[in-house]
């Protein structure tokens, strides 16, 4: 119509394809998606399959050897000693259920700590402010974690500044033992469970609190019936980071544990000072199966199909 | 219906969002009881802003929202008495149909027994009984449509504010819930407050109208007013097609002074040899024609300098796309030449409002063929 008539005379004409090596690779992979699934997957399987699996099948095997007391060598004969010694003795009992305290604990204050901030930052705060706040909560991934923990060690000692803020009010500091060990893994791990509560707010469309509002329902009743259900699997995802980061760490609790342990403490003094590969790796397997067991759980209450 | 104690009465209502204009620029406003009432505006003309501020999801800058009398404006939202239907539903997505519709009584404590039955009971009246255990996802648009008006509605509100809720729907599902709510609104008696930019929904459904422009109410009237008699080019473009007339054009054409309108269907066009029966006509050659099914569009460049819009039935002598660039002649009667007497200049987006003088490519359909 009028369209072709205005403008077909002063087109400009498209140049055709040019053949090139790229373009057939092109053709060639578009034409066979099982080629380009392999090209693709190959990569990340190997490293999935290798690295991860293989180097958990080791710790496994390794468990079920024993060492020669006498030379000190790794004896390959199979054996379940070392497993029942982890599941029976009552020091590994004590530092599992102490570890496994202080990483629920270490979670729930931070899932806590996390829920208010994600919420002022995903639907309060101003876009601007939003972008500050993410990259504030970033801002202590980049330093290190040794010195993140050394630095608590010195805001907790005696005369630091955990004490000088709260002697005013008759308090004081908790010193080195498990309370501070909860307060520094906490902190670690903080932006850990911030960052996912944060993305599922964002995922939660404010017209859906509106609606609360307007058919009746206050503040309390919102946040209860509406965003927290719809936020649950974000929490969980988070709780899965502390939970699982705070069993297996050792460097805190020896840095501001006092004389404490976990059951990271007794892989490293295994693997070094007592030089017992195998019972090591056994009492590597507990926080393992605690993890699997969580996971378990967790998928029971459907949070991990909504990930 | 009393004149004294209107659903809604807004008084100097002015929004302002920081910009340099505000986005409601002083409202007066009286809404009586049980009418169906329209806001229409193109985008960004404030009329969903006033919505907002109505359910109190929004704080006026100035100004007070009155509901059957009371001064309501320094109210949460769960302390109005107003309920709205969401542009995008805002079903929640964990709960069941069930549960949704009975959230508004399940946070007033009332028993679960007693919601589940009452929300049973307004999922009937929306033609979804069976469909209480599903979630909304489960759902196609038209079906969560008539959830969130069952959730609205569940809780006897005094005042339905609707936020273009047949936006999203296809043509044909939008008619029929069209005259869903028009019988839901007459069977609950309740005052429909319906915002919408589709000037066809309005007109079908309103009992009285108000066009929003940059802020401000343009017009107020029955559709029929706003239709017959628009005041200014603004409502004249917006509201079905028009053609309009400047000043110059207005007193070359038309023979007056001022502005005028004259809707499309009002033009006859016939062949510059054949005489025409109106009492007008000029000059002209035709430039286009649109078939659009039961009517052709035809444009016509006057000799005076104008393009002109007619809108021709489709019957024995239709005129074909053969005769386009051929010379007619375009009729019009006196009467139906309306004159604008608020000259306010059409300023809103092109692609929102339907145009005046239409480009060579015909816009949608539904938002500028209304006028039949």
């Amino acid at each position: 119509m009028a369209v072709d008539t205005a403008s077909s005379g002063q087109r400009i004409p498209v140049p055709p394809h040019r053949d090139t090596l790229a373009r057939r690779g092109s053709i060639t992979l578009s034409a066979h998606p099982r080629l380009r699934l392999t090209l693709m997957l190959s990569a990340p399987l190997l490293w999935l399959g290798l690295i991860y699996i293989v180097a958990l099948a080791a710790l496994l095997i390794t468990a079920l050897w024993t060492v020669d007391s006498f030379t000190g060598t790794i004896t390959r004969s199979w054996t379940l000693d070392n497993i029942i010694t982890v599941l029976t003795g009552s020091l590994y009992q004590t530092v599992t259920v102490r570890t496994v305290g202080v990483a629920l604990l270490v979670t729930l204050i931070d899932i806590l700590v996390a829920l208010p901030i994600a919420f002022f930052m995903a639907k309060v705060a101003s876009p601007r402010w939003q972008r500050i706040l993410v990259i504030a909560v970033l801002m202590p991934l980049w330093a290190s974690y040794l010195v993140k923990a050394y630095a608590w060690r010195s805001v907790l000692s005696q005369n630091g500044i955990f004490e000088w803020l709260v002697a005013p009010f008759g308090g004081q500091s908790p010193g080195y033992g498990l309370p501070a060990t909860v307060i520094t893994l906490a902190y670690l791990w903080l932006p850990y469970v911030i960052l996912p509560i944060y993305a599922g707010l964002e995922r939660v469309p404010d017209s859906l609190l509106e609606a609360s509002g307007d058919l009746g329902g206050k503040t309390w009743a919102t946040l209860c019936l509406v965003v927290l259900p719809m936020i649950w699997p974000a929490i969980i995802a988070g709780s899965i980071f502390s939970f699982s980061l705070s069993l297996g760490d050792y460097i805190t609790v020896n840095i501001v544990g006092g004389a404490n342990q976990m059951l990271g403490n007794l892989v490293y003094t295994n693997v070094g000072a007592a030089n017992n590969l195998p019972l090591a790796a056994a009492i590597a397997l507990i926080p393992i199966v605690i993890i699997f067991g969580y996971l378990a759980v967790v998928r029971r209450t459907g949070a991990l199909e909504n990930l | 219906m009393t004149a004294d104690r209107p659903a809604i009465r807004l008084t100097g209502l002015t929004k302002s969002f920081g910009g340099t204009a505000n986005a409601v620029d002083g409202i007066d406003l009286d809404i009586a009881e049980g009418e169906f009432f329209s806001m229409l505006g193109p985008s960004g003309s404030g009329k969903t802003t006033v919505l907002r501020l109505i359910a109190g999801f929004e704080q006026p800058t100035a100004g007070t929202v009155s509901l059957l009398g009371e001064d309501v404006t320094d109210r949460a939202p769960f302390d109005r008495d107003v309920n709205t239907v969401f542009q995008d539903y805002a079903l929640f997505p964990h709960m069941s149909v069930l549960d949704n519709v009975a959230y508004g009584l399940r946070v007033r404590g009332v028993p679960r027994r007693q919601r589940h039955a009452q929300a049973r009971q307004a999922l009937e009246t929306v033609r979804l009984g069976g469909f209480g255990d599903r979630k909304p996802g489960q759902l196609s648009g038209g079906q969560r449509q008539r959830v969130a008006l069952a959730r609205a509605t569940v809780v006897r509100p005094k005042v339905l504010l609707l936020d273009e809720p047949l936006g999203a729907l296809d043509l044909k599902l939008r008619e029929q819930m069209q005259v869903e709510l028009k019988e839901l609104q007459r069977e609950l008696g309740i005052t429909f407050i319906f915002v919408t930019h589709d000037q066809e929904e309005a007109l079908t459904l309103s009992d009285r109208i108000a066009v929003f422009n940059e802020g401000r109410i343009e017009q107020l009237g029955t559709p029929a007013e706003i239709y017959d008699r628009p005041l200014s080019p603004f409502v004249a473009a917006f509201v079905g097609t028009s053609n309009i007339f400047p000043d110059a054009l207005s007193r070359a054409v038309l023979g007056r002074v001022g502005m005028h309108a004259l809707r499309p269907e009002k033009v006859t066009v016939g062949r510059a040899d054949a005489a025409l029966s109106t009492q007008r006509t000029a000059p002209g050659t035709l430039a286009e024609v649109i078939y659009v099914g039961s009517t052709s569009r035809l444009i016509v460049d006057l000799d005076a300098g104008m393009r002109i819009i007619a809108l021709e039935q489709n019957d024995a002598h239709r005129v074909t796309e053969d005769e386009r660039g051929s010379r007619v002649s375009v009729g019009w009667q006196d009467g139906d030449i309306v004159a604008l007497e608020k000259a306010t200049a059409v300023t809103t987006d092109p692609a929102t409002v339907p145009a005046t003088v239409p480009a060579t490519v015909p816009a949608p359909k539904h938002t500028t063929d209304t006028a039949r």
